[in-house]
């Protein structure tokens, strides 16, 4: 089983990475863009075939160590 | 007094702050990151600046979780001392023994300077050597120092004088340095015993290399 875990700035959290990105995109002539955040992702393999139990782990791994909850928050994707 | 200064995989300014606090005229030892305890005695542990673990995934987060940090949570939590300098405050923040968190710096740029900083509270074990509304020149060389913490934590924070230090020009005005929530550079903790600030103290010690202030700084640790 897989895991895709999305971890981003909290929304009103500046991100400057992507509004860096967003001036870069402006100068390169694309027009209607109107933000752009970077996150990342951590995709993490696992070993059981319980989907619950996949979740369930996943999100403490969220939780503890993979976003600091005090800026970020993480969608978790699982299949 | 005797001072802990923890040692991680990356950390780097570990021996310029035990040469800081013997300086200073008191013993210090390093404590790697895999002991499960603290030296016996201790009077202060100190988190030194650098760059554990290489920063990955966010800076001091895996950090937090070495064998030695359970050690200096419980010490904390008994009322035992903790300064984090630099990646030793992002440490501390991750850890959770201090409030808020240290974003990427609003320009993107590692900044590397010296700094002017104005004393917002130095009723404290940290900054008792120093008055309310001074100016302390320390330098600063982060990429992570955009302090962040919301609007509630903020109150507290200002209610219950945690903010230690902003950055600010030479009259104590504070300046937008790397997008800092009302440019703070140092906090502690609710029980005013942990302590981080992103400024170096243990680089302003002789006049040669710029600024004596950080003996000010360290100093408080003595009276306290």
């Amino acid at each position: 089983m897989q895991a895709i875990v999305n971890v981003f700035l909290k929304e009103g959290v500046l991100d400057p990475q992507g509004k860096a990105a967003h001036h870069a995109i402006d100068s390169l002539g694309f027009t209607g863009v109107s933000d752009v955040r970077i996150g990342k992702q951590i995709i993490i393999q696992l070993d059981t075939d319980d989907k619950t139990k996949a979740e369930a782990e996943v999100k403490e791994m969220c939780e503890t160590l993979l976003a600091n909850t005090v800026i970020e928050d993480y969608t978790i994707e699982i299949d | 007094m005797k001072v802990a200064v923890l040692r991680f995989p990356g950390t780097n300014c570990e021996f310029d702050t035990q040469y800081a606090f013997e300086k200073l005229g008191h013993t210090t030892q390093l404590v790697w990151h895999e002991d499960e305890t603290l030296p016996k005695d201790i009077d202060l542990v100190v988190v030194p600046g650098g760059f554990s673990y290489g920063d990955y995934l966010r800076s001091g987060s895996i950090a937090r979780f070495s064998p030695v940090m359970k050690a200096v949570t419980s010490y904390a939590n008994d009322g035992g001392k903790v300064l984090g300098i630099c990646n030793g405050f992002q440490i501390l923040t991750e850890a959770g023994l201090l409030p808020g968190a240290l974003k990427r710096n609003n320009n993107l740029h590692f900044i590397s300077k010296h700094q002017n900083l104005c004393v917002i509270n130095s009723n404290n074990a940290f900054l008792n050597q120093c008055e309310k509304g001074e100016v302390l020149n320390i330098p600063i060389a982060h990429a992570d120092g955009n302090y962040y913490i919301d609007d509630a934590g903020f109150k507290k924070l200002e209610a219950n004088e945690q903010i230690l230090l902003r950055y600010s020009d030479s009259d104590g005005k504070p300046v937008v340095v790397n997008g800092s929530v009302t440019s703070i550079a140092g906090v502690c903790n609710e029980n005013k015993n942990v302590f981080g600030l992103m400024p170096h103290p243990e680089r302003a010690l002789e006049a040669i290399l710029g600024s004596v202030d950080g003996i000010r700084m360290l100093k408080g640790f003595d009276a306290s």
